[in-house]
């Protein structure tokens, strides 16, 4: 096996044991990149120097004993829409072409604390808004297990570098699915973790009332693993709960009896029209060995599931509009050759900015205007809370909800890019949760006969990771 | 919810600060009088008697001391030459003010 195939929990071991370096680790997953990124368009920004100084940096800690923790030493990438300090950190927008955070996002100065190596920036639709790669200003990722499909979004470079191997895990950012559909597309882990619960400072923010920043990796012990580096209450975060952050790795160890567990399926997502045979067949599999292994299954319905897309998409460009508001050319960034202020920050943001920006910026604002306001945003604010009470109620009942990640494999390049509508659709399955801040983990569960992986996704009551991590720990056992 | 024509996206525009040219605002003319079509399905919900979620932490009143952080030289030196256009360090902007008020919305 190659060393940038590994996990991380197997990676910490082997450099535990000075089995190799993680120089030789980080060259590994350089190599990589190096190799593959041309075809895959997964990273906009390699950081090949200062990922080697760390490396180096981090084999003498090893060397010598001290504060080694299993991320030490270990390559991982992070989304551009998240700040890295002094690398350069677009959020996939060329209004930011050149921008360098003078700082780290709290997250991923928790990591780089212990000693993980920041090996790049990947690729995204910019600031997050996409299901396909597709509106990035660097061009769309190439799906790993077929380059001819996408590779989710919006998180796809992230995605791909982990599924491909140029990178041990990455950070990314799930506003209403941007973890979970991408890891479900090229066949991987990804958690977005309830609202709140990671802190979301140094994010480029894009729905601040749903965004959270999660991890992508290979496994479920690793999820776990970097989830309790990652959470926590953070002063500069006043979104962030004061909640203590339980032992999750701990936890996992633990498992719960599955005689006990009582699994939920809603049949808006099961007995959807237009959802793919493949995935159906797939996701019926699993639940019948789910049943198999002992669990309850408890059919439900979530009556409110079709409404998240309606609401989502009027809630976050407005919350869109107004967060980007700062872009405008005047204290960072690239700013347009005008004398008049309006003229320049109306020439600034249209170069700046790709069509899919500009869309959302314009929804919201529609969706803001006076006279309008009451029939769109506050409807919207008010069938949330309609979503909201249908997992409620369904937690009641059962400990967990098991979906599919998404109706459809990953789906052909070009494919939806000019239907802005059925691009929105893509996030049938993954908005309801998010509109709902609570957790899910997407597991991949099986491939299509074509090759294309497929994702289930658990979803949890909030602040309630511990079950949903155990769950997908279960899911990946009975799906091997 | 009637169509969006382009005159419409154009006065949007302006309230958003975009500039846009004319084959834009024909394309997104079309494009959002789709979505927002779609979102019409949220009439069939009722919301008598239901409360707006603005945010689902329930943390009401979240404060802190109003003191000034220190930054170092090295990050302010950072931001200042993260500023488009500057003189010395300060930040140089167009004017706000124009002769003609009128020509600006």
């Amino acid at each position: 096996m190659l060393l940038n195939e590994l996990t991380i929990v197997e990676a910490a071991d082997g450099l535990r044991k000075k089995k190799f370096s993680s120089v030789e680790l980080t060259e590994a997953c350089l190599k990589r990149i190096h190799e593959r990124n041309e075809t895959l368009n997964a990273f906009i920004t390699v950081a090949d120097e200062s990922a080697l100084l760390e490396a180096k940096r981090a084999d003498k800690q090893i060397q010598k004993g001290v504060a080694v923790h299993a991320l030490t030493g270990v390559p991982f990438s992070v989304k551009d829409a998240i700040c890295v300090k002094d690398i350069r950190s677009t959020g996939a927008a060329k209004i930011l072409d050149s921008y360098l955070p003078p700082y780290d996002a709290t997250v991923i100065e928790k990591i780089r604390l212990l000693g993980g190596i920041m090996i790049g920036k990947t690729n995204c639709d910019t600031f997050g808004h996409g299901a396909s790669n597709e509106n990035s200003m660097y061009g769309p990722v190439k799906n790993p297990h077929d380059e001819t499909k996408v590779a989710g979004g919006s998180s796809g470079g992230s995605a791909a570098s982990v599924a491909d191997h140029m990178a041990v895990y990455s950070i990314a950012e799930d506003t209403g699915g941007s973890i979970r559909w991408p890891a479900s597309a090229c066949g991987i882990v990804g958690f977005r973790p309830s609202y709140g619960r990671n802190s979301r400072y140094g994010i480029m923010p894009m729905a601040s009332s749903l965004d959270v920043v999660g991890p992508m990796a290979k496994t479920v012990a690793d999820i776990a693993l970097l989830m309790e580096t990652m959470a926590g209450h953070d002063p500069k975060d006043a979104t962030t709960v004061p909640d203590a952050v339980p032992a999750y790795t701990k936890k996992l160890k633990n498992k719960p009896a599955t005689a006990r567990l009582k699994i939920g399926i809603p049949k808006e997502y099961l007995e959807l029209e237009g959802l793919n045979k493949e995935v159906k067949a797939v996701s019926e599999t699993v639940i019948t060995r789910l049943k198999e292994a002992g669990a309850t299954i408890i059919p439900l319905s979530l009556p409110h599931t079709k409404y998240a897309i309606p609401v989502y998409y009027i809630l976050v460009p407005s919350e869109d509009s107004s967060n980007l508001a700062r872009l405008d050319g005047i204290r960072y960034g690239v700013r347009a050759d005008e004398s008049a202020l309006y003229d320049l920050y109306a020439a600034s943001r249209a170069k700046g900015f790709p069509d899919e920006v500009k869309r959302r910026i314009m929804i919201g604002t529609y969706a803001l205007s006076a006279g309008y306001y009451d029939a769109y945003y506050r409807k919207a604010a008010r069938v949330r809370t309609r979503i909201i009470r249908d997992f409620e109620e369904a937690f009641r009942e059962v400990d967990a909800i098991l979906a599919p990640t998404s109706p459809f494999p990953a789906f052909g390049l070009g494919e939806k890019k000019d239907d802005v509508l059925a691009m929105y659709l893509a996030d049938i399955f993954v908005s309801p949760a998010a509109v709902a801040g609570i957790p899910a983990l997407s597991v991949p569960v099986g491939k299509t006969k074509a090759g294309l992986p497929v994702g289930m996704q658990v979803i949890g009551k909030r602040l309630g990771e511990e079950i949903v991590l155990s769950i997908g720990s279960l899911l990946e056992g009975i799906c091997k | 919810m009637p169509r969006l024509s382009p005159t419409d996206i154009e006065q949007i525009a302006t309230l958003a600060r975009l500039k846009l040219t004319d084959q834009e605002k024909e394309r997104y003319a079309s494009q959002l009088s789709v979505v927002f079509e779609y979102m019409e399905i949220l009439r069939e919900v009722s919301v008598d008697d239901i409360s707006e979620t603005s945010q689902v932490t329930g943390l009401e009143d979240v404060t802190r001391e109003d003191v000034p952080i220190a930054r170092s030289d090295e990050v302010k030196r950072k931001l200042i030459a993260a500023f488009p256009e500057r003189v010395g360090n300060l930040l140089k902007v167009p004017a706000v003010f124009h002769e003609n008020l009128e020509s600006r919305k």
